[in-house]
């Protein structure tokens, strides 16, 4: 594969969200607005970009038995970063995701990548799997969270549509969220399928 | 490169590199992050002083005291021209929907509420989420100007006369609750 194809893949063929539907937790539960679910899709991507490179390189460094123990070392590690960096230099975004941030060590779609595909690859396609997959994460986080914003309380990252009485509620609240990521699913899989 | 082997050799070597170097890096980026996270929470305390409290050119020395609830609470004197014009209180209830809920309250000399500045909330955005701006001057149901020793400050479900925001009962009751908290500290 190209690095193109490598990138289109995880953008689309093995969306995340809408193909693998791995990292479920943080999908429902931090898009009640566009901003909530890009900034947390961008957070996943940092993690998933360095995780992926670091793992690749040391694959062969790592021995099977004990691969998992050292992945998640690393994994955290990163986490752990961006956790700092962001309550450093973004503390409104830090204190919106809440525990989100430490929960990315346990995002299967970091672990699971890091599985199939920096453990067997270069850390350059490794790197650039991190950057497909992080990207559909977050466009497919902030899709949702838009749609839950734009019915839920008719605004769009802040600006708003239509006034907030006409919003459905439910569209934030939890109920909102399986019902977007479903009909989400049911769009991205018919268009893909044509 | 050949995969190193499975043996317990290198199990320890290859765990103890990762997890030494890890603790390294982290240590390191600890030591880089401390002085602007501490900044940023000086900066938002200060921030938040100065959006409730009466007009004042100086912070007192912070005070911190436990409320009825068994929660830390602090109390910042404000001084204007080296006089006590005022109080800011920091206070924290567990009431809240999503948990949590972090206020500071301005006080002028009377007692009277000057401000308020929601820190910390989780809750449901949409409902509760609007606490920020629901009880401020032009929200629904303003509390600023309102003395807590004279107005019944409780939502008007338990006979009080602050409008709870819609569908959020239980977060207004919080937010009540901070109110007695915070009132209870300096009274």
């Amino acid at each position: 594969m190209t690095k193109l194809e490598i990138l289109i893949n995880g953008l689309v063929k093995e969306n995340p969200t809408f193909v693998l539907l791995l990292g479920m937790c943080p999908t429902l539960g931090t898009t009640s607005s566009a901003i909530n679910g890009m900034s947390m899709g961008l957070a996943t991507m940092a993690v998933l970009i360095c995780s992926n490179f670091v793992i690749s390189a040391l694959r062969n460094l790592i021995p099977d038995k004990v691969h998992i123990p050292c992945y998640i070392v690393v994994i955290a590690a990163f986490v752990t970063v961006v956790q700092l960096v962001l309550q450093a230099y973004a503390p409104a975004i830090y204190e919106t995701l809440g525990l989100f941030i430490p929960l990315i060590v346990v995002n299967c779609i970091v672990l699971g990548r890091a599985e199939s595909f920096a453990a067997k690859n270069t850390p350059g396609d490794s790197a650039m799997d991190g950057i497909g997959i992080g990207l559909g994460f977050t466009i497919a986080l902030t899709l949702i969270g838009a749609v839950r914003e734009i019915l839920g309380t008719g605004m769009i990252f802040g600006v708003k549509l239509y006034p907030e009485e006409f919003g459905a509620l439910t569209f934030v609240l939890a109920p909102g969220a399986f019902i977007t990521l479903g009909f989400l699913v049911a769009v991205f899989n018919k268009v893909l399928k044509k | 490169m050949a995969k190193l082997e499975n043996n317990l050799k290198n199990f320890f070597l290859s765990m103890f590199l990762i997890t030494a170097i890890v603790g390294a890096v982290l240590g390191g980026v600890y030591v880089l992050t401390e002085e602007p996270i501490a900044q940023a929470a000086a900066a938002k305390q200060e921030a938040a002083i100065k959006a409730v409290a009466p007009k004042f050119d100086s912070v007192g020395e912070a005070v911190v005291k436990t409320t009825e609830n068994g929660e830390p609470a602090k109390i910042f004197p404000v001084m204007l021209a080296g006089e006590e014009v005022g109080k800011a209180v920091q206070v924290t209830t567990k009431k809240g929907f999503g948990g949590k809920v972090e206020v500071m309250f301005g006080f002028d000399m009377n007692n009277t509420i000057t401000g308020y500045n929601v820190l910390m909330l989780n809750e449901t955005p949409g409902l509760g989420s609007k606490m920020p701006d629901w009880f401020q001057l032009g929200g629904k149901s303003p509390v600023i100007g309102k003395n807590p020793g004279v107005d019944n400050l409780t939502v008007t479900k338990d006979g009080g006369s602050v409008d709870a925001i819609t569908a959020a009962t239980i977060s207004s009751r919080a937010f009540c609750d901070a109110i007695a908290q915070a009132y209870g500290l300096i009274k």
